[in-house]
């Protein structure tokens, strides 16, 4: 039961929908761009959402996009996540994407919504910074195409009016050796203890991680770390847990050292799984 | 036997897979109100000032209840108000309540009362509340009203403390060789039904007061709302349709009493109160936790020879059933094993946790979890084969129990049986542990249960049979609906006993207490014993009737009448005799003339023999019989990453006779996989503030599909001879001793001895490198 | 606009209702239309209690805002009629108290139609969105593979 009332709005159009956005700024009314809106209802009805009006995108043709344009594949930020697992164009996002949450929320759930949410762990974003995308956003300013590992730092920096659009991939990345583990408290339900995503690109290890901070990272001198390769695995893997972005998560889920603990056995899993570990 | 035994399919299913099927909240018409709880946000906190000014200037708001001093309630002793007043004593509890139109505008208003408080020391845990210097959750515990048999000790934390003596110690330690002590603890957790509670409550003008709940115990809501409002109980009518699960945790009665209030504030209308999964995880009560230490001395072939016993319940903010609960956990206190020389000490603490309620097995699973990973201690340490040690120490007749009742070959099952047949089952023989390559391991682990259900001595049950037209018959008893197919499984028994067709039994499933003869409540694994026994008498009831009408129409005594297929017929000539469907509604002869009428049989039943336990010695006669049962678990362990899986898990219990086998297999099963989410997951998370951080199902959460290891179920059958045909009651007994087999499994695999619960791999974690 | 009229296809019929903006599909099935199959258990996604189908998809009604679903073909359990699953379930003992059935059924009635040949690890990934208190699932399983075997 949402305590509060909205008007609710499913533009047509990007344009459309950054114009409803502003007129509503105008009369200082607080909006929210939705597509799977799963937030908006599970954190709007214990209020920590709240908003006067919901600007539906999932009506718009861009965001609704999957499909490959030249050498890259584009995703639109409204797609749910079952439907991309269903359409396994992208591997390594079908396997980080079907992790999370469960597989009947993931037919609400969308790509940008998760990228994009409160609830920190956003896990289908690390694919992505895996993979240099390039994301298109769209505000009052047009559209703006910029690398994510330029404009995600913890989150997706969206200035107000603004929302994502679509996420283009090099088809390099997509075919590249990976791996993805998700790691919870116990068993197979829940949030991430910590899940961990991994390309290999050439000889070269990509990681990122969430659930170990209280944001999604990928961190290039954990990688150099980790791509050492004169020193000896376990020297790596040390390195690397040494240059951790902070504060290490210590919550319900897990203690931090417990985290750390676990990491350090997932390093070496995806260095042995993606063959560089000698 | 025609009926029993065989896996009827439950009479409400049609209903239950097309959504026909009515609960509670299913109930609702335009004229109700809705009304929402305002809950503390602390776990102990003085309340300065309830501002619901603005709240009552919200639209569709018809009442505010706050800060009244409605009467205090709570089953033994009476320390709880409906709603809090001066201070908070968990986090969820009660504070205000809001009566409006709708559920979105009851919620609104409720967001914008506003509460100051003054935080207060926190009491975390029973061990802590056992100091002597710990703040007092109830600082005046000597004046609530309580309970004859009750015991209180007014400044300090103690609700209940309840003895068991029995033997010599100070023989039973001379004749030891060998010692074990430990000490074990776990946080609350809760019931998790699917369906959350919801209470709907209305006063007719002429003073009747219906209420509709999701109950286990309807029965007692009447009794209850009669006894803490002074209300005239035959004006008070208790509706409970089909329950979604209930686990005890809808044993208690709370939601009922808020409903009421509002009807009352809005001049009698109809009141719904629903919990959110929050609300029902946070401000109803929960599984109780445990602070236990067990001492066993045992001789050199390991037969313990005395036990010492302490058991510190988490009764939490208000003592309500935990009374019971702490009391249930001494009698059963040593688990399934013959100990002469006991001391046992069981209290109920006051602790600012969400109070607790019954919980499946009822202390049993809890103190089990102690009493087993204590035995693979002693095994251990006297390097004996671990189910070997419990076969030589299983209890069986000819014993006495904690409380000294003898035990006969009726009254407890044969727990030596289970163990043999469990044996097989996990094939012990092929060892405990068997390597899989460096890091996984596969282990298990194994335990055994007795349990007795400790309910009032006179709680009562009965049943009304009534005849339709077509001679079919309908079953009208006070058990509840919630899950386990008990009313099937009456009509089973009524179909056997009538030598008739099962169709052609009808139940009714809904209760409503002016026309349902009472059944005390639907818990303890009791429904089939006491409804079975009133059934059976109302059956015999019946039978008489039958055959007294069909004498004088047959001109034949009714000595020699016999009755199946829904005939009464002469024993000698089966040809000759009357189909139910002309006699069940008197008999008309061609001429017109009629004799009799609608056939109405009836039945009760009352608990024999059963006793109040003695204060200081405990003894006394607590429960009926003991139903026995051993349990394995086996876990695939990584020995690196310290994660495991489920992989089997397997019970075997002396049932005495199964009435509906896939429903008993259900049953079991259903049990099992609650105990094994219990030991290994479920759990309350608190802060510094007594603050329950993980109130929602994506935090505290139940077995998901494919999480459940495979389950090999299996019976002994010893009678029990009271019982209807037999059969000894198993709705809880695959729960109890899933954590234990669990801890035990666990612990081998690991190398370190586990203590607490949930067994967690990062507990596993902590406790290895606290080892190392 | 905070207040709606909207037309809801649901299990075959248009059906006109007056809806909050923000009230869920859940909420409107229930209240609105009468059709309680569909159950509350934690308004909050993690249960699936109220599982519905649209469009051929589970869905969870709780995470679903009634506007949402215009245009969309909802089905609720009130709207099967005789399945195999619906037989299998009662066969197979797969619930007890019958509060989450509903929900499970939907997404099992969805999982048949939209992989006849689930295998194990699909049949896990689906069903794992349900939680039933009761059973331990082994029912559960044994009924959704009855059907399936069928195809």
């Amino acid at each position: 039961m949402l305590p509060f009332d909205f008007d609710y709005y499913k533009p047509a159009s990007l344009k459309e929908a950054i114009d409803l956005y502003q007129s509503k700024a105008r009369n200082r009314e607080k909006s929210m761009f939705i597509s799977g809106g799963t937030e908006l209802i599970t954190l709007g009805r214990i209020n920590l959402v709240h908003t006067e009006a919901v600007i539906d995108l999932k009506d718009i043709a861009e965001c609704k996009v999957m499909q490959f344009e030249g050498d890259y594949l584009v995703f639109g930020s409204t797609l749910t996540l079952t439907k991309i697992e269903e359409t396994n164009l992208f591997p390594l996002l079908t396997k980080t994407a079907s992790e999370v949450a469960d597989h009947t929320s993931r037919g609400k759930i969308t790509l940008g919504g998760n990228i994009c949410a409160q609830i920190f762990y956003r896990e289908t974003v690390l694919p992505f910074l895996l993979a240099d995308s390039q994301v298109m956003i769209v505000g009052p300013d047009g559209v703006k195409v910029a690398p994510i590992n330029d404009i995600f730092k913890e989150q997706l920096q969206l200035k107000n009016g603004e929302f994502l659009v679509q996420l283009a991939t090099d088809k390099r990345f997509i075919e590249a050796p990976y791996i993805s583990i998700k790691r919870r408290q116990q068993w197979d339900t829940g949030y991430p203890l910590i899940t961990v995503a991994a390309l290999k690109m050439g000889e070269e290890v990509r990681v990122a991680l969430s659930g170990l901070c209280p944001f999604p990272f990928r961190s290039k001198k954990v990688e150099d770390s980790l791509n050492n390769r004169e020193w000896p695995i376990n020297d790596r893997v040390d390195a690397a847990l040494a240059e951790l972005p902070r504060p290490i998560l210590n919550d319900v889920e897990g203690s931090s050292d417990y985290r750390l603990f676990v990491l350090r056995n997932l390093l070496h899993d995806v260095l042995e799984g993606l063959g560089a570990s000698f | 036997m025609d009926v029993i035994g065989k896996s009827i399919i439950r009479k409400e299913a049609q209903d239950k897979v097309t959504g026909r099927a009515r609960y509670t909240h299913d109930h609702h018409s335009n004229t109700m109100l809705s009304g929402k709880v305002v809950i503390s946000p602390y776990g102990h906190a003085k309340i300065v000032k309830i501002d619901t000014i603005e709240a009552r200037k919200m639209p569709g708001v018809r009442a505010i209840l706050a800060g009244e001093h409605f009467p205090l309630t709570g089953e033994d002793i009476r320390d709880r108000p409906p709603l809090a007043v001066d201070k908070v004593r968990y986090h969820g509890e009660a504070i205000a309540l809001v009566i409006a139109d709708t559920p979105g505008q009851a919620k609104k208003a409720a967001d914008r009362i506003k509460i100051q408080y003054e935080l207060l020391p926190v009491v975390h845990s029973p061990i802590q509340a056992f100091q002597k210097d710990a703040p007092l959750v109830h600082e005046r515990l000597g004046e609530y009203i309580k309970e004859k048999h009750t015991s209180p000790v007014p400044g300090t934390n103690i609700a209940t403390h309840i003895k068991i003596r029995k033997g010599n110690m100070e023989k039973g330690w001379t004749e030891s060789v060998t010692t074990v002590e430990a000490d074990f603890s776990f946080p609350p957790s809760d019931h998790v039904a699917m369906e959350t509670r919801c209470s709907i409550a209305e006063i007719l003008p002429d003073g009747t007061i219906k209420i509709m709940t999701s109950s286990q115990a309807p029965f007692m809501v009447k009794q209850l709302i009669e006894k803490y409002f002074n209300e005239d109980i035959g004006k008070i009518i208790v509706e409970t349709p089909l329950v979604g699960g209930a686990f005890g945790g809808k044993a208690s009665v709370q939601l009922e009493i808020l409903a009421y209030l509002g009807s009352k504030a809005v001049g009698g209308l109809p009141v719904k109160i629903l919990n959110t999964r929050e609300e029902d995880i946070l401000m109803s009560p929960c599984h109780i936790g445990l602070d236990a230490k067990i001492k066993f001395g045992a001789d050199h072939l390991g037969i313990i020879k005395v036990a010492e016993i302490r058991y510190l319940w988490d009764g939490g903010a208000y003592s309500d059933k935990a009374i019971d609960l702490t009391r249930a956990g001494a009698v059963d206190c040593t688990g399934p094993y013959n100990i002469e020389n006991l001391w046992c000490d069981s209290y109920c603490m006051y602790t600012n946790h969400p109070y607790a309620s019954p919980f499946r097995g009822f202390s049993h699973s809890e103190l089990s979890f102690a009493i087993e990973r204590t035995m693979d201690l002693l095994a251990q340490k006297l390097q004996i084969d671990p189910l070997e040690l419990r076969y030589r120490n299983a209890i069986k007749q000819g014993h006495t129990t904690p409380t000294r009742v003898l035990l006969n070959q009726s009254n407890v099952g044969n727990l030596q049986k289970c163990i043999v047949r469990l044996k097989e089952l996990i094939r012990w023989d092929e060892g405990q542990i068997k390597e899989i390559n460096n890091r996984l391991v596969r282990v298990k682990g194994i335990s055994c249960s007795w349990k007795t259900s400790t309910i009032d001595p006179n709680a009562p049950s009965g049943v009304i049979l009534t005849f339709n037209r077509d001679g079919s018959i309908n079953i009208m008893s006070g058990v509840v609906e919630i899950g386990t197919g008990t009313k099937t499984v009456l009509a089973q028994i009524l179909a056997e006993r009538l030598k008739m067709n099962v169709d052609n039994i009808h139940v009714r499933m809904e209760v409503d207490t002016q026309t349902t003869p009472e059944h005390w409540k639907t818990v303890a694994s009791r429904g089939i014993y006491m409804a079975g026994r009133a059934l059976l008498e109302a059956a015999e009831d019946v039978i008489n009737q039958l055959r007294e009408i069909a004498s004088i129409v047959l001109r034949a005594p009714k000595e020699d009448l016999e009755l199946a297929d829904s005939r009464v017929f002469l024993r000698d000539n089966p040809l000759m005799g009357l189909h139910y469907k002309d006699i069940c509604y008197g008999y008309q002869y061609p001429n017109g003339n009629s004799i009799g009428g609608q056939i109405i049989g009836k039945g009760n039943f009352i608990m024999r023999h059963l006793t109040h336990l003695d204060p200081e010695t405990g003894a006394g006669k607590p429960g009926p019989e003991w139903t026995v049962a051993a349990y394995g678990v086996e876990v695939e362990f990584d020995r690196r990453d310290y994660t495991y899986r489920l992989v089997k898990a397997a019970t075997v219990v002396d049932i005495g006779n199964v009435l509906n086998k896939k429903a008993a297999l259900g049953q079991v099963m259903g049990a099992m996989s609650m105990g094994l989410a219990f030991a290994g997951r479920e759990t309350f998370y608190f802060d510094e503030y007594g603050r329950v951080l993980n109130p929602q199902l994506r935090t505290y959460r139940p077995l998901h599909y494919g999480e459940n290891p495979e389950y090999l179920v299996d019976f002994v059958h010893t009678p029990d001879l009271e019982a209807p045909y037999g059969a000894r009651g198993v709705g809880e007994h695959g729960l109890l001793g899933m954590p234990g087999a669990l801890g035990n499994a666990l612990s081998v695999a690991a190398g370190v001895s586990l203590h607490h619960l949930p067994l967690i791999p990062e507990l596993i974690w902590k406790t290895k490198e606290a080892k190392s | 606009m905070k207040t709606q009229i909207i037309d809801l296809h649901v299990n075959g019929n248009l059906r006109t209702v007056t809806v909050r903006s923000a009230d869920t599909l859940l909420y409107a099935i229930r209240g609105k239309l009468g059709l309680t199959g569909a159950k509350p258990g934690c308004l909050n996604g993690d249960c699936g209690a109220c599982t519905v189908n649209v469009d051929g998809w589970p869905m969870k009604s709780c995470l679903m805002l009634a506007i949402e679903a215009v245009g969309k073909n909802v089905t609720t359990i009130e709207g099967l009629k005789n399945t195999p699953i619906q037989q299998a379930f009662i066969e197979n003992f797969a619930f007890q108290c019958g509060y989450c059935t509903p929900g499970f059924i939907m997404n099992c009635h969805s999982l048949i139609l939209k992989h006849p040949d689930a295998d194990d690890a699909t049949i896990k990934e689906w069903l794992e969105s349900n939680i039933c208190r009761c059973t331990g699932y082994t029912e559960i399983e044994k009924a959704v593979k009855s059907v399936l075997e069928k195809n």
